[in-house]
Order: structure tokens, then sequence, then C-alpha cells
């Protein structure tokens, strides 16, 4: 278990400890003095619809930049080259997904959460039901992700070894996170994010401009100091490797290439698809502030994937790939040993308190959203038929908060050390099959109906998740979750080459086979008219 | 940073219906809109550009992903110095996102929020 590799562990835990304390400080203070004026479902749903585009953006890319962002990627890029850039770029490219087709006409339309436009013009229970268990899926498989991550974290960061004191961390984790939700609803959600991508740019971007520096501003001395660096590593495996061109990792057999080009679909199409991404866009007043958000989005989370190029390679180059392999975490160190070898003590205890605080952050914002869902959906809509006030919406999205944060921390403290990586990559393909066509269908495609809906919502999430657990991410590799079973069948990791186009057409024959369903007419003009023009879209709440 | 609207929104009860409180337009008006000239020509230029544009960037991450996958020979030639064409068509991936968001906002700015507002004025004014 790379966790319990007791190799060199570098910087003062003590520093590393103390920088992340000040920013849990310092974010609590500002979350507590946000929160006052929460008074409102719409002010712990939305904040209020009060944020900025710009602001709004800067916590978008906070939400979407998670600790598998910046540590998985620039490290991919340190040990891998090429192919760990390939990932980023599919990170990026899926935000004009975001822009083009759903971020205005969403937050024209709905009001908490992804399943109110879903379910705008078609039968409300069943759909939203659908919409609902789709966003707790993907919230949950997301949100493991980021605490069985932080346990890997803590071994590197902390120079905690020990199962039960990585366990101690996630819960500390997982508490804080029910404190900052509870507290700060989605205000203080929201400014949580902010700061830290602002550290975490900022950050980021301080040591990509001392790595340029030290190759005097040429990329391409960078680029081959990177592959000279790689050729000299005592690992022939690694020393082998191109790592300027693609391959690396996913070249080789036809099937390793199809389950890249399978990941590629999912992280494309994943994006516009995430619940919580989403959410975030009703936080703004207007539709217009929605499309400042993406802008601002794509422009930073751009800037720092251009970023991590130079980090990963600057790694690779200025730290070594062996040393990298051998730290504690593995490939996941090269941002932090960078930041070490470039500003000593200092520098790697900001790094490392700033990916404590990703981690953090994203999983307030999964929580919130996922909580959410279940007030707004499932418990008022479908349990209560209605029948409920806000503020009773706002009471089960606080106990749900609780039980996930709970369930959170066992989990993750049970899936601690074990392979994670597929697990956002879980998350993606989910979102991009059982949410994005119906999203696109019900948004653009007037004869879809809910039959249609519930075809592709729910075929794409049952086939997302069948494919994952009888693939060899599950079972029948030495890197699989159950080392010892063998009951894969699907050759792929990543289903969503399969799933994805399987959602899509269940969309088509859904509807087509229930033509006698044509729907609410004045509920579909309605439904079209406010999401071009924003008639009678959901307003900021004044205060 | 806030923003206000004239209106109130209703906090007592969930509304199957998410709009607001205040007088809100009926059915009948929402279908009458649906079908009023400005309102096809609004929808119509939205999709004209939105739906164009998202095919050539969805075909050209397709084309570019396909190339890593495989031609990892031709993404390996050198172009100047250690900077290959992978590199390039890479950092051309995050241009052209840059230069179609940049596209967008204008197009939008322009030409989908002036006819947007008009409509919006016309239907709200029609009902309070």
């Amino acid at each position: 278990m790379k966790t319990l590799d007791l190799a060199a562990t570098v910087g003062s835990p003590v520093v590393n400890i103390s920088i992340f304390v000040a920013f849990v400080a310092v974010t609590m203070y500002i979350v507590i003095r946000a929160s006052k004026n929460n008074n409102s479902a719409a002010d712990f749903f939305t904040g209020g619809r009060g944020f900025s585009g710009p602001q709004n953006g800067i916590a978008i890319a906070g939400d979407y930049l998670s600790a598998a962002s910046f540590l998985g990627i620039a490290g991919a890029i340190a040990v891998y080259g090429y192919d760990g850039f390939l990932y980023s770029i599919g990170f990026l490219v899926a935000w004009l997904v975001a822009l083009l087709l759903v971020a205005e006409l969403l937050r024209n339309t709905g009001k908490f959460t992804m399943a109110d436009v879903l379910s705008f013009r078609l039968k409300q229970r069943p759909v939203r039901l659908a919409a609902a268990i789709s966003t707790l899926a993907v919230s949950l498989f997301y949100l493991l992700a980021q605490m069985a991550g932080a346990g890997g974290l803590v071994a590197l960061l902390l120079d905690i070894d020990s199962r039960l004191g990585q366990s101690i961390v996630i819960a500390v984790v997982g508490a804080l996170m029910i404190v900052y939700v509870l507290v700060g609803g989605m205000k203080g959600t929201t400014w949580v994010q902010i700061i830290k991508a602002v550290l975490l740019i900022s950050g980021a971007a301080i040591m990509t401009f001392i790595v340029l520096a030290k190759f005097g501003m040429n990329l391409s001395s960078i680029l081959g100091s990177a592959q000279d660096a790689i050729a000299g590593s005592a690992d022939e495996q690694v020393a082998a490797r191109d790592v300027l061109a693609p391959g690396a990792q996913y070249g080789g057999s036809l099937e390793s290439k199809i389950n890249f080009l399978s990941l590629a679909i999912a992280l494309v199409l994943g994006t516009a698809g995430l619940p919580h991404v989403l959410m975030r866009f009703y936080t703004v007043p207007t539709a217009k502030e929605a499309r400042k958000s993406v802008v601002w989005a794509i422009a930073l989370i751009g800037a720092f994937y251009l970023f991590t190029l130079i980090l990963g390679y600057g790694a690779a180059a200025l730290v070594g790939p062996d040393k990298i392999l051998a730290a504690a975490g593995g490939q996941n160190a090269a941002a932090p040993l960078l930041a070490f070898e470039l500003g000593g003590v200092v520098l790697l205890g900001v790094i490392s308190a700033v990916a404590f605080a990703t981690i953090l952050a994203v999983v307030a914002g999964l929580a919130i959203t996922a909580s959410a869902s279940f007030a707004h959906d499932i418990y008022a809509s479908v349990i209560k038929r209605n029948k409920v006030s806000e503020d009773d919406q706002v009471r089960v999205s606080r106990y749900t908060v609780v039980v996930l944060g709970v369930l959170g921390i066992v989990l993750g403290i049970l899936a601690n050390g074990q392979n994670i990586a597929f697990l956002v990559a879980l998350a993606f393909a989910i979102a991009a099959a059982a949410n994005l066509p119906t999203i696109v269908y019900s948004l653009y495609w007037k004869r879809f109906n809910t039959r249609g809906a519930l075809w592709s919502m729910y075929g794409g999430l049952i086939s997302t998740i069948v494919l994952i657990v009888f693939s060899p991410a599950v079972s029948g590799s030495a890197s699989s979750m159950i080392p010892g079973a063998d009951f894969a069948w699907f050759p792929l990791a990543n289903p969503g080459i399969v799933s994805i186009p399987l959602a899509f057409v269940l969309g088509i024959i859904g509807t087509l086979t229930s033509p006698s369903d044509t729907g609410d007419v004045e509920r579909s003009a309605e439904m079209e008219v406010r999401s071009l023009t924003g008639i009678g879209a959901e307003k900021a709440v004044q205060h | 940073m806030r923003r206000g609207g004239k209106r109130i929104p209703m906090e007592d009860t969930v509304s199957t219906n998410p709009t607001v409180a205040a007088p809100v337009p009926t059915g009948e008006q929402f279908v009458e809109m649906q079908h009023s000239p400005q309102f096809q020509e609004l929808k119509s230029r939205l999709r004209r550009f939105v739906f164009p544009m998202t095919a050539f960037f969805l075909v050209w991450y397709a084309v570019y992903v396909l190339l890593g996958a495989f031609a990892d020979g031709f993404m390996a030639i050198k172009v100047w110095g250690d900077i290959n064409v992978g590199l390039i068509l890479g950092l051309l991936q995050f241009i052209t996102t840059f230069v179609i968001t940049g596209l967008y906002v204008r197009f939008a700015n322009r030409q989908l929020d002036p006819r947007a507002e008009a409509l919006r004025n016309e239907m709200e004014g029609a009902t309070l």
C-alpha cells in the first residue's frame, strides 16, 4: 500500500498543520459572518442568489479543481508526461458544453436543484426522483473519492503513517465539512470555494513562474530536461518512456486506447451534468451573470491546467521521477515535492495546506448539493407531495448533511488506501450518461417526454454502474479494488463509451415509443419562453 | 453584489411550479409568446450559433483525442526544439476553447440579450 510507504516525508508537518489550521480559522470566521443573513431556503440553498458572475466563476473553479486535478494531473504529467496533459484538456473543453448549451437556460428555469429543470414540463414525481437518485449517486462517488484521497494526502504531508492517524484526519475533514455547510449554507460554502481557489491558483502561478525562471523562460528547455530526467531513471520501464508524446500511460494495447477514448468522452460530457456544478448557477441573480461565471471559470481553469503542465514537467526535471515515485503518495507527491524543491518548508506548507483546503471545499460543495436534492426533490416533492414549507426543506437538508458527513467519514476510512482514482471518473461517467442527455433533450427537444427521461436517466445510471462493477477496476487485475476476485467480463475500466451513447439513444427510443404522451402544451411553452428570456426567473433575495 | 428584483419570492409553500409569487404570465400568454415571430427569431438565432459551434468543438476535440490515441508518431514530430506537434495541438485546444468562449459572449451580448430583454419587458409589462 502506497500510503504506508515509510519513505521520506519532506518538510515540516508542524508548519503544514499550522498553515492548514490558519486556513480553517479564517474561513470559519468568514463563514460565520456570511451566514448571519441566512434566513430563507433560497439563502441556504443558493446563497440568496446574490453572488456576482466573477465571484461565482472563482467558486466554480474552486469546486472543480479538486485535489485529483491538482496533485493528480501534475503527478501524471511528471511521471507519464503527455498523457496527463491530455486528461486536463478534456476537463477544460467540457466547459464549452456548459457555457453554450446549459448554464443560462438552466439558471432561467430552475430554482434549487438540477431536477427543477428536468422535471419542469414532465411528470414531476418520477422524473424528480430519478434526477435526485442520480444526483446522490454522482455526489456520493465524488465525495468518497475525495475523503479516501484525504488519507493518502495525510501520509504525504503530515507525516501520519498509522491507519488510525489517517482515519482521524478523514474524520476531521468530514466533521469540518458538516460544520461549514450547517453554519454557512451555500453562502458560506461559496466563500470557502472562493478563498481556496484564489490560494490554489495563485500558489500554482507562483510555482510556475519560479520553474519558468529557472529555465530562462524557455518551455522547450523544460521539456528537454524532463525527458532527460525520465531517461535517467533507475527504473527501466520509466526510463523507456517518451514523456513528450502521447502513449506512455494509455498507449499499448487497443483495449487500453479504447479505454482512454472512453474516459475522454466521459470527461468532456460529464462536467455539464455534474449536479454540484449545475447548482452553482443558482447562486447568481441572472442568466447573464451565469454566463459570466462560466467565462471566469474557463479562464481560471484553463490557466490552471497550463500551470500544471509546467509544474508536471518541472517536477520531472527538477525533482526527478525516482524521488517522486519513492515518496509516500507516489505520483501525487510530485507537486508538493516540487514546492519543497523551489521554496523549502514554507512553500511546501502552503501548497500542502491548499491541497487540504481543496478537499474540504470540494466535499462541502458536494454535501450541500446532495442534501438540497434529497430535501427539495425526494422529501418535499416525492414523499410529501409538496405539502411542506421551505423552512422544512432546509431542516431536512441539514439532517441530510450530517448523515452524508458521517457516511462519508465511514466509507472514506474503509476506502482509505484503495485504488480510488476510478471513482472520480465514475462520477463523471454517471453525470454524462444519466444527466446530460435528459438536460439537453428537455431544453432543446420539444417532443421529449417522461418515458424518454426515465429510460435515459435510469438506463445511463444503471448501465454505468453495472459495467464498472464487472470491469477490471473492481476485480480481475492486480490494481483492482478487490484484487483477489475475478468476476470482470467488461474489458474497460471506463464505461462511458458504451453507457453515454446508450443513454442518449434510450432517451430517443423512450420518447418515440410513447407518442401519446405529448406533454402539457402550456408547460412546454412556459419552459421554452422562460429558459430563453428569463421571464419569471428566480430573483435574488433582498435583505 | 446583490441585485434586486422588484418582487419578493414566495417563501411559505413549495410550489411545483418554481416561479415567483407576483403576477405570473398565464399558460396562454406563454403559448402566445412562444409562437410570436420575435421569440422564434431569438430561438433560431441561439440555435444557429450554439449547435454548429458545439458540433465543431466536439469534432475538433475528438480528432485531437483520436490522434493522441492512435497517432503517437505524428504527435511526436518535433517542430521547434523539444516542442512537438502533440504539444502544439494540445495548446491549440486551449486557444480554441478561449476563442469560442469569447465569440459566444460577444454573440450573446449583441444578439441574444437585447432580444431577450425586449421580450421580457413586453411580457412582464403586460402582467404587472
